[in-house]
């Protein structure tokens, strides 16, 4: 199959799952509305005169998004289950490789809208400036983002069709979700710091090594998600 | 059935000369001058370690014959060496505090190694429970074998991650780019602790893959005559 035929057959699929989404808007109200509960979770675990929030900040901004984008990879395939929807996906005349890829669209910017909203308001809820560190940090958001949610869509295919989906999604995700949220928490602790982004180079490029590797691989792998 | 026993044999040989292994390391092996006699767990840790991630490796080259040639044996061996990995995880997981407390003066610390090792042992504990999740046996082996190659990619980014996070833990004194900074009578004993392990996994994962035929076989025979 041509490359532009991929992204095209990619980019309906996408298409398809935000116009469900955007119609219905519970995934996405849930999603925004757990973060905020999260992060006033949070609020009762810090001890503000203990420890400055500057310190809490990157933490609490990756725990949230973990949480967060475990919630949104669950509905991704959870969608498909209904009226055998998945089954009506597989025998359209598309690759395996663009389903995949369309998916992943669609989850990313369902986690995007997610981390926008989250952003201002760990910024608010702990008084830490983002604005003056936006560009760094949306890189890092970015490149640790593609990572997990690339892993994360090929699980979910996998996870919704056993027994304990909603259970099994995150005990099977979260070892590898955990090296690049170091990653990025690490990072971010320098960013808000004050640090020049030339001290994180290690781990923005291991981030990109990691996206990298489990894109293709995902790619190669999903089709055996779903043939019979 | 023929295979038990050799694996019970192979197992049986491990253990007594795992026994072989303390005598040497406590009687005929120098004590280490700073650490005492804590060092000698080094004999039981690290090959515990090197077979906890080998394990993990093997599971993901017979992963991806699996998924290639579709052959059962493949994925009962990837079950088994997931199983044996397990294992050895635990013991990598239970010997590194025992060495930390008198050494660090704590069981655990949120050290890079430790935590990553704690790591590979969830991968396991999630590759286990998803296996376990399934019922149709194909979907069971395909799925698995999607979850055990990313597992396995994931081993190298555990390793290099190790080496970029600043770390409390011993850096490696034998498997590393320069010669072995070890007495020769410290680098035997460990050698042979290596070989004892070498066996014992064999051992484990021959008695595992033919428990595995046999409730392979158990399963069908029950479709085939009512209820088993």
């Amino acid at each position: 199959m041509r490359s532009p035929d991929l992204l095209r057959h990619a980019w309906t699929v996408a298409a398809k799952d935000l116009v469900v989404e955007f119609r219905a808007r519970t995934g996405i109200l849930s999603a925004v509305v757990f973060v905020v509960l999260v992060l006033m979770v949070f609020n009762f675990g810090r001890d503000p005169t203990a420890v400055s929030n500057l310190v809490l900040a990157p933490s609490i901004l990756w725990v949230t998004f973990t949480f967060a984008a475990i919630l949104a990879l669950n509905r991704a395939f959870q969608l498909e289950l209904e009226n055998q929807a998945l089954d009506g996906l597989l025998l359209s005349p598309i690759s395996r490789s663009s389903i995949y890829l369309g998916k992943l669209l669609a989850n990313l910017l369902f986690v995007a809208v997610v981390e926008a909203v989250g952003v201002p308001l760990v910024a608010l809820f702990f008084n830490v400036d983002m604005w003056l560190h936006i560009t760094p940090l949306a890189l890092i958001i970015a490149l640790a983002t593609i990572g997990f949610v690339a892993v994360g869509t090929l699980f979910s295919a996998m996870t919704v069709r056993t027994r304990f989906a909603e259970l099994l999604l995150p005990v099977v995700l979260l070892p590898f979700m955990i090296l690049p949220l170091a990653w990025a928490t690490l990072a971010t602790t320098h960013v808000f710091a004050g640090r020049p982004l030339s001290e994180v180079g290690d781990w923005l490029k291991m981030l990109a090594v990691y996206d990298l590797v489990f894109v293709v691989l995902a790619l190669l792998l999903f089709p055996f998600t779903v043939n019979e | 059935m023929r295979m038990l026993r050799v694996g019970r044999w192979i197992t049986a040989i491990g253990l007594l000369l795992l026994a072989g292994v303390y005598v040497r390391a406590l009687a005929y092996t120098p004590v280490e001058r700073l650490q005492g006699l804590a060092q000698k767990i080094y004999y039981l840790h690290v090959p515990a370690a090197i077979w906890a991630e080998t394990a993990m490796i093997l599971v993901g080259v017979a992963s991806i014959g699996y998924l290639f040639l579709k052959d059962p044996r493949l994925d009962r061996f990837a079950h088994a060496s997931a199983e044996v990995g397990t294992v050895f995880a635990i013991i990598l997981l239970t010997t590194g505090p025992i060495w930390a407390k008198p050494i660090w003066g704590t069981w655990w610390t949120w050290d890079a190694r430790l935590t990553l090792s704690l790591f590979l042992f969830l991968l396991y504990v999630g590759y286990l429970l998803l296996r376990g999740a399934i019922v149709d046996p194909g979907s069971r082996a395909r799925f698995s074998a999607v979850l055990g190659i990313c597992g396995m990619v994931l081993v190298p980014f555990i390793h290099l991650s190790v080496y970029l996070f600043r770390t409390l833990h011993p850096m490696p004194i034998i498997l590393k780019p320069s010669p072995p900074s070890l007495p020769p009578s410290m680098l035997a004993t460990w050698l042979f602790s290596v070989g004892v392990f070498t066996l014992l996994y064999v051992g484990f994962v021959v008695q595992r893959y033919a428990l595995g035929y046999l409730g392979e076989r158990l399963e069908a025979a029950g479709e085939g005559g009512g209820h088993a």
